[in-house]
């Protein structure tokens, strides 16, 4: 028998028009973490459906176990002991929690009755094992996103997998639940279960890989274990040339105070919350997932409502009503999900660029006008896109992220407010876009960078908002940013008061 | 970047794989009528099919139901429905009808001695028809029940206002109404024969329609309604407001398709005027590739789809097929052009 558990060869797969594998290789070793790194777009996503049968490869060959095999459909590879966690969570939310975690294999009675005592205890006996602290009998729908997430990694340990695919794992879940997920990853080691993990978060792959292998473009790169490696080789590597400063952030002047947000709060979302916005300025926000910094903008932006408190702009204060109100005042908002409420999926490229704009273009619309001004922004935003018309479904996440940046950019916003803006985005892009909000600050725009990764945010910032559950702990100057500093702010955990 | 550049640069080009695959309708159209005259040679021994009169016959027949489906398809596109226009379309009818019958009539509908001028009453049936749309709109809009609900009440209140209104039809219509659907004029061998205005009617309002969808704001609103309504409204626009709009628009359509048939037929009657016309309208908006998924909707397909059903309803009439027989035709090929229009679509992605 062969070291590995699973040995990928030279696999091809080819679209109409496009080659997205182009004989690339991957070998797997039993109880072992092998990352996959590449940016979006570099085939790991495709690769992964190949192996579990989504898709056919064009050609090319898998082991696993010793055998060659060939899955014809997810269920064919879960039989034979590899399971997935999809980043996209595919969750039924009017059904209690032990049903979709059983969804498809049900303990039953007998032939026809659902064993409803045994679905329960089976759930809880599978949370107990895994420490998570999940009520089986919860409605789907009332769990967070990252409970939901914690949700699908325990139905896919739960198969007894031989491999475990992680894809993003960690994208919508908080500190400390990864902290949970990098124990069970441990504990499925132990078992000499093999994880292939996919992510772009830097230091989650350095500690918990084993190996790492990097995907260009559909080509295979190199594969390596993991202590030979260090963050600046990967990144080389992945996008084929040195890359500069990962934060590129420029000192700029500091203007007047543009926006003024005073005891603002909505219903139980967020309480009393109260900052001011300058011109120039990058106004960070920190917090765990849930600590209601979303919640905040969204106010701002007007898809909320405030129950109390007082928005300025200039001086003069604002009733803003409705999204419409926020982007007549020269706001605007790239909301944290680009699928739910970001992009028009079935719509161009085009009209996904002028959207926000379109009452511009007169109510017959201006053709021409609105070509040239979607030519022009996915020009300088360097949009990766066939042409204006492909359906923007199709772009990868970067290149979307892009064109709504570009949507508001249309709009001549003063202050622009980013949710997350480079979730999910692969290295490339995601530089591009910080150097791009740079760029905007630097021009006079106000702007608020909600983030997630400590990093990000205080490299990015002039000034850092720290919140927890609904309250703003903190403010932060970027002169006294610092990385414990944050965490305890927004674990709630201040002793000296907040320097609000 | 210049090689990205230089693709997005050539956007404009004519894409002719695209533009048959969008149009793959219209072959299926123009196959069907090639069929169809074929079919009906052999069953008759003559050529009866692609004649002058005989296209006329189908143009004019499925007019109506052609208008209603330029409403209902815009419903579909923001990820709704009507279920009411053709009920709409009945009392408008009857409505429409009874104000414009002659005052000296002894079978008259209304008491009171008022007579509209034609011109006049048409108006009062549109705004009648975009007030209900009006209604339906708000409550969908702005309660957020589903639409189908929403007008599956205003389906049965509508045919029950119009059974209230009159419960025996309205007839001897004036010509002067008339005319809106068709115009009669004396040939040169001193027959009276008629200029068919309700297919000028029908041609108009694709036209408008089309215009609607492809070339102004309210179109492009629509489509991103559609297609993903929490980014639309965070796109700025005024999704409720939109929303209602759609259904004016529908219902106006129908309030049209009423008048139109009240005017071709020259009577009115409230039981049986546009009885399921809704679902005629639905099947040919879905078979012109209108997706029940909301978001995609092209105005030719749905012109396409409506002659399809034309081509069908005309073509087994001629051949002698039977009502029952003809519906089984006509669902199999509903539901043959969903899952083919859908197959289509899943391997785009």
């Amino acid at each position: 028998m062969s070291e590995y558990i699973l040995e990928m060869k030279n696999i091809t797969k080819e679209f109409p028009g496009v080659k997205a594998l182009k004989g690339v290789n991957l070998s797997v070793r039993p109880g072992t973490v092998h990352t996959l790194m590449g940016e979006n777009g570099a085939g790991k996503s495709t690769l992964m459906k190949c192996l579990i049968g989504i898709q056919r490869p064009t050609s090319g060959e898998i082991y696993y176990d010793g055998k060659k095999v060939e899955f014809g459909s997810p269920a064919q590879a879960l039989e034979a002991g590899i399971s997935m966690i999809h980043q996209e969570l595919s969750p039924v939310p009017e059904r209690p929690v032990c049903e979709n975690l059983w969804l498809g294999r049900l303990p039953m009675k007998n032939k026809f009755m659902v064993d409803h005592k045994k679905m329960v205890s089976d759930a809880q006996e599978l949370f107990d094992r895994l420490g998570l602290d999940l009520d089986p009998t919860e409605k789907m729908g009332n769990l967070t996103v990252a409970k939901m997430q914690m949700v699908e990694i325990a139905k896919a340990v739960s198969w007894n997998s031989k491999i475990v695919i992680m894809d993003e794992p960690t994208s919508a879940i908080t500190e400390s639940e990864v902290e949970h997920l990098f124990k069970i990853i441990e504990d499925l080691k132990k078992k000499n279960v093999a994880i292939i993990y996919i992510s772009h978060k830097m230091d989650e792959i350095f500690r918990i890989s084993d190996d790492i292998t990097v995907y260009r473009d559909g080509e295979y790169v190199t594969t390596d274990r993991a202590a030979n490696l260090d963050v600046d080789k990967v990144i080389t590597l992945m996008v084929g040339r040195k890359m500069g400063n990962i934060f590129p952030k420029v000192d700029c002047p500091i203007g007047g105070a543009i926006l003024k947000v005073e005891n603002l709060s909505s219903g139980k979302a967020f309480h009393n919350v109260s900052f001011e916005l300058h011109r120039g300025e990058i106004l960070g926000f920190a917090g765990l997932v849930g600590a209601g910094r979303t919640e905040v903008v969204e106010t701002i932006f007007g898809m909320r409502n405030k129950t109390s408190g007082k928005i300025y702009k200039n001086g003069v204060e604002l009733d803003i009503k409705n999204p419409a109100d926020a982007i007549r005042n020269g706001i605007g908002l790239l909301t944290e999900d680009r699928r739910g409420n970001g992009i028009v999926g079935l719509q161009s490229v085009g009209v996904n660029t002028i959207i926000a704009n379109i009452k511009k273009y007169g109510f017959v619309l201006n053709k021409k006008k609105m070509r040239e001004d979607a030519q022009e922004y996915s020009q300088t935003l360097n949009v990766k896109t066939p042409s204006l018309d492909a359906l923007i479904m199709n772009l990868s996440g970067g290149n979307q992220q892009k064109v709504l940046i570009g949507r508001w950019l249309l709009t001549n916003p003063d202050i622009l407010i980013m949710d997350e803006p480079t979730r999910g985005i692969d290295v490339g892009a995601k530089s591009e876009i910080h150097t791009l909000i740079t760029r905007l600050a630097g021009e006079g725009k106000a702007i608020i960078m909600i983030s997630s990764e400590l990093p990000e945010v205080m490299g990015m910032s002039d000034r850092i908002c720290v919140m927890h559950e609904g309250e703003m702990t903190g403010i932060i100057d970027r002169k006294d940013f610092d990385s414990d500093l944050i965490m305890k702010y927004a674990t709630g955990k201040i002793e000296e008061g907040a320097t609000a | 970047m210049s090689e990205q550049t230089k693709t997005a640069a050539k956007a404009g080009n004519f894409n002719a794989k695209k533009f048959f695959s969008d149009n793959a309708i219209w072959a299926v159209l123009i196959g069907m009528v090639i069929a169809m005259n074929f079919l009906i040679y052999a069953r008759k021994g003559a050529w009866v099919f692609l004649t002058p009169n005989n296209i006329r016959t189908l143009f004019e027949s499925e007019s109506v139901r052609g208008v209603l489906t330029f409403g209902v398809m815009i419903a579909i596109l923001s990820k709704g429905i009507d279920l009411s226009t053709g009920s709409l379309a009945g009392m408008v009818a009857v409505m429409v009808a009874s104000f414009v019958q002659p005052v000296d009539l002894s079978t008259r509908v209304l008491t009171s001695g008022f007579s509209l001028p034609s011109f006049v009453a048409i108006i009062v049936g549109l705004l009648i028809g975009a007030a209900v749309g009006a209604i339906m709109g708000a409550i969908i809009a702005y309660t957020k029940i589903h639409p189908f609900i929403a007008t599956l009440g205003g389906q049965l209140i509508c045919r029950a206002v119009a059974k209230m209104y009159s419960n025996r039809p309205v007839s001897n219509l004036p010509d002067s109404f008339r005319a809106i659907a068709r115009v009669p004029y004396a040939t040169a061998d001193g027959k009276t024969s008629s200029f068919p205005t309700i297919i000028i009617v029908f041609v108009v309002m694709f036209a408008i329609s089309a215009f609607l969808l492809t070339q102004t704001r309210f179109g492009k609103n629509i489509y991103a309604i559609g297609g993903n309504d929490q980014a639309a409204r965070v796109a700025g626009i005024n999704v409720e407001l939109n929303l209602v709009l759609v259904y004016v628009w529908c219902s106006t359509c129908a309030a049209l398709g009423g008048i139109l048939l009240a005017a071709r037929t020259g009577s009115a009657d409230a039981s049986t005027y546009g009885l399921q016309y809704e679902l005629d309208a639905i099947a040919a908006a879905t078979v012109g590739g209108t997706s029940q998924t909301g978001g995609i909707c092209r105005p030719s397909g749905a012109l396409a789809g409506i002659l399809i059903m034309g081509v069908i309803n005309n073509g087994l009439v001629l051949m002698g097929v039977d009502d029952n027989m003809t519906n089984v035709i006509k669902g199999l090929i509903i539901v043959g052009a969903v899952v083919l229009d859908m197959r289509k679509n899943a391997g785009k992605k």
